[in-house]
């Protein structure tokens, strides 16, 4: 099984006909994801690529029957794309782009607090369940079907992280990049407690960095209701205070949010932290070794 | 961005926040003329502020009061020009180019008043403390319960009873109610509107003769949110930054300095700051923070290594890719271009792994420069480190 995704998942892409929209959407069609079609305002009822375009998200989701969108639009326009999906009832939105101002992504989570519709993102790489649906800008190639699940707020880290566990011949149930901005729809503690009721999710990773005091939540989270094995890892331990290192949350101000604090929670936790991000996939194997011979 | 208190002053005044009178001055005779003419205008003395972007300004001797126009020209001859170091400017301190003189004030109290994203729910909160003129921080630490805070419902600001029952709760008069209520609004109307940051007046002042005063001002705004605010944009003072890294965010890197001698380029944040937590674990100190980004292409990595190498500390370089969207072949292209035209002397380390590896390596090998390459991450750190203590 995993999460969020899988064979039934009806993708649509909000900003197919952008360069980037079309690469990934044939990246993901290739991996064998469902994708439906497009929305692009003013190019409705043409074809892209072989996909239908529509002018509106409920446009599209009514002629397509799609439950998921992807968006690849770009910052200025970004934050309106997620209220529309949303608007138009679509289960599982996932945002990609980065650079949304914060106070359009304050209004947008508003927005979503009245509706149903679950986000992912921004500035994310998206949702993979390996062998099964791939809804983002990751490299398919480096995954593999398995147990463990992932959740990182870093798109290269996780990678790194799958890396590692795929060489050791540990797959992994599904892959959630949640984002580096400071507010995102889907938060450590979602993606655990989804990990958590998965019976196919066998073991948890969860990579943090420096910034805001979400990893504390999900280390107290986890302490008080994961009985699954969980490995963390915490970038950014030797960032300098008051600098926001390339993500927009990624930043210790006032003294909080530091690497040390986080790690102390996680461990705290019983969370197995690896000291380098070299040793996640071996800090997992050692941890849960039943995993080694998968 | 950061700004100047004097400029992030006239943003406020214009959404009806009241700061005191001054001008800002680039000149000792500049000084002279403003000085006079805030004597002229029955101010009895003047404060004459230091503008650079840290705090801590007072204690580091960037704001004095003179008690006649000459009193203040002789301030200003010896703070224009002065390096000032607050504990937030680290030791080299900054060089101060433009002073702020000002009317004083007949201060009744000094309290606090701030504006920030509160990241665990998702919206602006706004704190005032009737500990003024202190670090907000040290309140924080010491007593939390002495921060009031409002949360602002997105789109609506910062509601009358939220603005009374802070105002009340601060202590304040009954003469000064009516006027912090408006005080306050227009200071969150001002922050949303122009997609601030951060906004804090500390101290937010009383006067004995029942007025209201921003008489500091901070503001930084949200850099994603500049490409509509043009005239904000404007504002950035860019001898205030590092000059690397105002090159590098000509090209859209992203690029911090630090202090140590292994240098880094690496995409993605977060990978960015695992291998510099990796290369300290390692023994080594990163020379610097560099992310290029997911997207970034032949030129920029080019531009990367030309903006890494010009660090004079550098003795070795580690490039750590994780190939996604950017892909290895790309990627391996711009190194071995910029290493032929930079002819670089220094050891670079690889470690490469993703979309189109293969041909990244294959690029590498042979262009016949004489690049280390590694596999893991740990390994990558090892070597770096090793080459950077002058291992060859």
């Amino acid at each position: 099984m995993s999460i969020l995704v899988d064979k039934a998942t009806r993708l649509i892409v909000q900003g197919l006909t952008g360069r980037e929209g079309t690469f990934h959407a044939k990246a993901s069609q290739a991996y064998g994801t469902q994708v439906v079609g497009g929305v692009t305002p003013g190019k409705g009822g043409t074809t892209h690529e072989g996909w239908p375009i529509f002018n509106t998200v409920s446009e599209a989701v009514a002629r397509t029957g799609a439950n998921a969108t992807v968006i690849f639009v770009p910052p200025p326009g970004a934050a309106d794309a997620i209220m529309e999906a949303a608007d138009a009832g679509v289960p599982l939105i996932v945002c990609i782009t980065e650079g949304i101002p914060t106070l359009d992504m304050v209004k947008a989570w508003e927005f979503l607090k009245a509706r149903h519709s679950r986000l992912i993102g921004p500035n994310c790489p998206g949702i993979i369940s390996p062998g099964k649906c791939k809804i983002g800008i990751m490299p398919a190639s480096i995954h593999k079907e398995g147990n463990v699940g992932i959740v990182s707020r870093s798109g290269t880290l996780t990678y790194e992280a799958v890396h590692q566990l795929t060489v050791r011949g540990v797959g992994q149930s599904t892959a959630i990049g949640i984002g580096g901005d400071p507010i995102i729809g889907t938060s450590f503690i979602d993606a655990i407690a989804l990990f958590n009721a998965d019976p196919e999710t066998e073991a948890i990773i969860m990579i943090g960095e420096i910034g805001g005091s979400a990893e504390e939540a999900a280390a107290d989270y986890i302490k008080r209701n994961v009985k699954k094995p969980v490995v963390g890892f915490i970038a950014g331990q030797t960032a300098p205070p008051g600098r926001r290192m390339g993500h927009a949350g990624a930043i210790i101000s006032g003294g909080q949010g530091t690497a040390a604090e986080k790690i102390n929670a996680m461990k705290a936790a019983g969370i197995q932290v690896a000291s380098t991000p070299a040793e996640i996939g071996e800090t997992l194997v050692k941890l849960a070794p039943s995993f080694a011979k998968a | 961005m950061k700004i100047h208190e004097y400029q992030g002053k006239a943003i406020l005044s214009k959404y009806g926040v009241a700061v005191p009178r001054g001008r800002m001055v680039e000149s000792v005779e500049e000084a002279d003329s403003a000085a006079r003419e805030l004597f002229r205008e029955g101010a009895t003395a003047v404060v004459v502020k230091a503008q650079i972007h840290a705090g801590g300004r007072g204690k580091g001797g960037g704001v004095k009061i003179a008690k006649s126009p000459e009193e203040a020209v002789d301030l200003a001859r010896k703070m224009l020009g002065m390096t000032l170091v607050t504990h937030q400017t680290g030791p080299e301190g900054k060089k101060v180019q433009r002073l702020l003189i000002e009317e004083t004030l007949p201060i009744a109290s000094e309290l606090y008043l701030g504006s920030v994203l509160d990241r665990t729910n998702g919206r602006n909160v706004f704190m005032a403390s009737a500990a003024g003129g202190v670090e907000i921080e040290e309140v924080a630490a010491k007593s939390p319960d002495a921060i009031l805070k409002e949360h602002i419902v997105p789109g609506l600001g910062l509601q009358p009873y939220q603005a009374r029952k802070i105002a009340f709760r601060l202590g304040l008069g009954p003469r000064y109610i009516n006027g912090a209520v408006k005080f306050m609004m227009a200071l969150v109307h001002a922050a949303e509107d122009t997609d601030a940051s951060l906004v804090e007046i500390n101290p937010f002042v009383t006067t004995t003769d029942g007025r209201l005063f921003a008489l500091d001002a901070k503001m930084n705004f949200d850099d994603n949110a500049l490409y509509r605010h043009p005239d904000i944009k404007a504002l950035r003072d860019l001898s205030e930054e590092d000059p690397l890294e105002v090159e590098a965010s000509k090209y859209q890197l992203n690029y911090i300095k630090l202090d140590g001698n292994v240098g880094c380029m690496v995409n993605g944040a977060g990978l960015a700051m695992a291998t510099m937590d990796i290369i300290q674990y390692a023994g080594g100190m990163p020379a610097n923070f560099l992310d290029v980004g997911g997207g970034a292409n032949e030129e920029q990595v080019r531009h990367a290594f030309d903006i890494l190498l010009s660090d004079k500390n550098v003795k070795a370089v580690l490039i750590n890719i994780f190939g996604g969207i950017l892909r290895v072949d790309t990627l391996a292209n711009g190194v071995v271009n910029a290493a032929r035209q930079t002819n670089i002397q220094l050891p670079i380390v690889l470690r490469l792994e993703g979309t189109n590896v293969e041909q990244g390596r294959r690029i590498l090998k042979e262009s016949g420069l004489n690049f280390i390459v590694a596999e893991t991450m740990k390994d990558a750190a090892e070597k770096v480190v090793a080459a950077a203590k002058g291992g060859k």
